[in-house]
């Protein structure tokens, strides 16, 4: 009781200085100096005109939408969701949530209660009572029943988290080093090497990247990185993990996502992001010295973008081939459309993933 | 049946001229009496003086900590790497914070929380309570202290010697392969892991000691079904410490096998596995959890019963709860490893057996409050530990509940809302039981009564300052924020620093606790045998205060009609009937 006070009292106290935190967060911070920052990366073409005008031949990364896919500056809640799993988990959340106030809010106010009732200066003599098997059957039997309508959900939401990716899933593999990701889409040729922006006002962490806020699209300090992990909204992935030297964990809270890069192990787990969007994570285990140095970027974009995204990487849209031609819808969506085969890589029947039946 | 009064060499008036009394009281040269001690009571000072001094270390540790990640950037790191002898740069920085973390956490749960419950409490009022005059092996009893002194210090010493990217162990007190494998070249991680050995072999001696002692040392008439809650609790602590440590024992030689010896029993290019480290460390590590938890509960039902004036309510079912969550507590060890990939059946079986130990976690946070309704309840300073812990030990087991399930698991694993949960059942459960039993006890200890007054004030200070510093932690949980980093993006900001701000609260809480000692030992007024009143009724409130050196030489015994409430001597039961 006293504690869910005092959480209320500093919510209130929050707000103003929330206020002030959340406006120098949403506006990325302004560029350092300008030798600190060797433009290296892809996106820095000498086509870039400039977000919000994609030229023919350059990609512009995605401006991030500041509290979306992101932590909220002194946020108390869960970063917001968007995929199938965080749809699905989300309420179950809430649930818990109010099942877990209402526990300690009822044990606080049994406390409280005793405590007033059966003060000694008002219940001077104390009874002898030590047993009442009632009471005792109906304290153990009523968790019991809490838990079976708290295990219902949970097993429900476990099975969702462990369908199979489809057969014609887009394949992304993430691969942990000590300290960045590595990423391959092993279907389409194209491997990109992730790693943290430097932090403004902090010594140089990744040698040879620039400064975070040197690009108008770059996203939150410690979250924004060099090359994003591109993928496209409303079809099923394949996200598979496995760590090239210690255990690293793939994890993007806004996706309701986490699974450990393990040596030794490549763990698969299904993916599908309903948006457009940035949606930033962190490597989630212990990995050494810059383990809090190793975020995770993806910049969720539509099918055509992609696949011109792919296209840019000098990659190549799936080979068709066997089944998976055979597999393959006729009503593939408007994302299926042809496209000219970039950049010399021979012509090949794009194979577009049939978007995920939604639960 | 005699009246037992006669037995009780503690009511011998003091001063009396009885023959025994006299080799009762007879103690040893200083240097004997606390470098070879044999005596229970002595050892379990030692424990209480060394956790502690560890627990100081290890709370200032979590200072710098919280130093460091009052504001974004790195702040102090670089002083602290300097301070101790490396050379600060950004990589070296880094490791210094992981060392950091790995030595908060294994000095907290090796050094002090079990020292100070097992090696303290346990060893000064196991024996008492049983009315036995000592522990079956105080030889071994020596040597459980010493050996956890030595892993002390091996600890203290891996942090000055080259441990990969920096000195001293940066792995987490878990020590995770292959980060502390081939991901942590040079000595330290050596000197941490034989830290654990040491710490272990302590405490697997000290558990053979504590079940031969139990089974076999009581008093007549002491049933098992008459013993304290607090004896049950050490004796299933102690079954725990017995079952789980050798398991912990062989993962970390294997460890040390993988590291020196060119094994690959977690290493993947010889066809080891990481995750197998993982299954063994929380074999051990989830009974460890319990192990650090046990003696608390055993604790705060004695205190509740004292204060309320009233037996414990439910005592058979008290006593099986924590058998009960002892033995489930044995098999539900994978919830900790929720996102290394284990399969859809495995984590639902570990999903349902999780959320079982609320059962009888439930039945014991119910039994406490059922002891204090009808109660006569007394505020004392150990009562108002009692209650907090009953609160805060509530918030962080629903937020156990809610991390069993292993798909909210997904998002909540290895985030700050997880640091939040068990620094409520830990920093909160156990270290205000320990604050709970230390009042309780420290009249009976150490002859001399401490100020209620800046006991209180100690209470509510530190009650105010780790709920500032741990409540918010669930709001960082939420909002998406790692475990063990030392920079954060600024969004964490806010909830960071206002944790931060509670540390130091915490910290001022410490500051009123040593001028309460300082109080009790120059100025403090001379504790009766029992200072708490007519509750008080297990054996140690028979015995003067301190206790005479060598208590029970002639035995006490419980009569058939005295249940497991009331162990005092007919004449004392009379007096207050």
């Amino acid at each position: 009781m006293i504690i869910s006070l005092f959480a209320l009292a500093t919510i209130v106290l929050a707000k103003p200085l929330m206020a002030q935190d959340a406006a120098p967060a949403a506006k990325a911070p302004p560029a350092v100096t300008a030798s600190a920052a060797p433009a290296a990366d892809v996106a820095a073409t000498a086509k870039d005109a400039g977000p919000g005008n994609p030229g023919e031949g350059g990609w512009v990364p995605m401006t991030p939408t500041p509290g979306k896919g992101m932590p909220i500056p002194g946020g108390i809640d869960v970063q917001k969701q968007y995929s199938p799993v965080g749809h699905e988990a989300y309420p179950f959340h809430v649930a818990m949530m109010w099942i877990m106030g209402i526990i300690c809010v009822f044990v606080a106010g049994l406390l409280l209660w005793v405590m007033i009732r059966y003060r000694a200066g008002r219940n001077p003599v104390p009874s002898k009572t030590t047993h009442n098997t009632m009471l005792e059957v109906v304290w153990t039997l009523l968790p019991v029943l809490i838990l079976v309508g708290i295990a219902i959900p949970s097993i429900k939401l476990l099975a969702k988290q462990y369908e199979s990716p489809p057969k014609d899933a887009i394949t992304i593999k993430a691969t942990g080093y000590q300290w960045y990701w590595d990423y391959t889409y092993p279907d389409n040729g194209v491997e990109i090497v992730s790693k943290m922006l430097n932090v403004p006002g902090e010594p140089e962490i990744n040698a040879g990247t620039r400064y975070d806020g040197t690009k108008p699209w770059d996203g939150p300090n410690h979250l924004e990185v060099d090359n994003r992990l591109v993928v496209p909204v409303g079809v099923p992935l394949r996200i598979q993990t496995t760590g090239a030297d210690v255990i690293h964990s793939f994890a993007v809270p806004s996706l309701w996502f986490k699974l450990d890069a393990i040596p030794g192990r490549l763990n698969e787990r299904l993916l599908e992001i309903d948006e457009p969007g940035v949606y930033y994570g962190q490597c989630s285990e212990l990995c050494g010295a810059k383990h809090g140095f190793m975020p995770i970027a993806i910049e969720a974009v539509p099918m055509d973008k992609w696949r011109q995204w792919i296209a840019l990487q000098g990659g190549h849209m799936k080979k068709a081939g066997g089944s998976d031609a055979a597999a393959q819808p006729a009503a593939a969506g408007d994302a299926a459309k042809p496209e000219a085969p970039a950049e010399g890589s021979e012509p090949v029947a794009p194979v577009t993933p049939t978007p995920a039946t939604t639960a | 049946m005699a009246t037992t009064a006669d037995h009780f060499q503690a009511h011998d008036a003091p001063g009396a001229d009885h023959g025994h009394e006299h080799d009762a009281d007879h103690k040893p040269s200083f240097f004997a009496r606390w470098f070879m001690s044999t005596n229970h009571k002595d050892i379990g000072t030692l424990y209480l003086i060394f956790a502690i001094c560890a627990g100081l270390i290890g709370g200032g540790i979590s200072g710098i900590m919280r130093m460091e990640l009052m504001n974004p950037g790195i702040q102090y790191l670089g002083w602290w790497v300097n301070l101790m002898g490396g050379e600060a740069n950004f990589v070296t920085n880094m490791h210094m914070w992981n060392v950091l973390i790995t030595a908060h956490g294994m000095i907290m749960v090796f050094f002090l929380v079990m020292p100070a419950m097992i090696g303290g409490f346990g060893n000064w009022f196991v024996p008492i309570m049983i009315g036995a005059p000592d522990m079956a092996f105080p030889r071994m009893n020596n040597v459980s202290f010493w050996l956890t002194v030595a892993g002390f210090c091996s600890l203290m010493a891996s942090m000055f010697f080259p441990g990969g990217t920096g000195d001293g162990a940066g792995t987490g007190w878990t020590v995770y392969a292959p980060l502390s494998t081939s991901g942590s070249p040079g000595p330290a991680v050596d000197f941490a892991i034989f830290s654990l050995h040491l710490a272990g072999a302590a405490s697997i001696l000290g558990a053979i000691n504590f079940i031969t002692t139990i089974f076999n040392m009581r008093a007549p008439g002491m049933t098992l079904h008459k013993m304290p809650l607090f004896v049950w609790s050490i004796l299933v602590t102690a079954f725990l410490l017995l079952l789980a440590l050798p398991v912990l024992a062989a993962a970390i030689t294997m460890l040390i096998t993988d590291r020196n010896f060119g094994t690959t029993f977690f290493d993947p290019a010889g066809g080891g596995d990481p995750v197998l480290y993982q299954h063994l460390f929380w074999f051990f590590g989830h009974p460890e959890v319990y192990i650090m938890i046990l003696p608390g509960f055993g604790m705060i039902s004695q205190i509740v019963a004292t204060f309320s004036k009233k037996p414990v309510f439910g005592y058979l079912g008290m006593a099986y709860a924590m058998v009960a969550i002892g033995v489930v507590g044995f098999i539900v060890w994978a919830h900790h490893m929720y996102t290394t990939g284990l399969s859809v059946d495995v984590k639902m079986y570990f999903t349902a057996a999780t959320m079982v130990i609320a059962v009888p976690t439930g039945v014991k946070i119910f039994s406490w409050i059922a002891t204090m309704w009808g109660g006569s309840i007394e505020f004392k300073s150990p009562m108002v530990w009692a209650i907090g812990m009953i609160f805060l030990f509530t918030v962080g087991g629903v937020t156990g509940v809610y991390l069993a399930n292993g798909g909210l698991d997904d998002y909540m694993q290895d985030t700050y809302f997880v640091v939040a949960h068990f620094h409520y059942v830990l920093s909160m459960g156990a270290v205000f039981s320990l604050f709970a039993g230390f009042y309780y006890w420290f009249p009976k200890m150490s002859g001399r009564m401490h100020s209620e007054f800046l006991a209180h004030a100690h209470f509510w200070v530190f009650f105010i300052g780790v709920n500032m510093i741990f409540f918010p932690m669930h709001f960082l949980g939420m909002d998406g924020m790692p475990r063990r980093i030392p920079d954060y993006t600024p969004a964490f900001q806010y909830w960071n620093h206002f944790a931060s701000i509670g540390y130091m609260v915490m910290a001022s809480s410490m500051g009123i606790w040593v001028v309460n000692m300082i109080y009790a030992f120059t100025a403090g007024k001379k504790a009766p045998a029992n200072p708490w009143g007519p509750g008080a009724t297990t054996l140690e409130w028979t015995l003067s205060s301190p206790p005479p050196y060598h208590q029970f030489e002639t035995l006490p015994v419980i009569d058939e009609d005295q249940d497991y409430h009331d162990h005092r001597p007919a004449a004392d039961r009379a007096a207050t009937a």
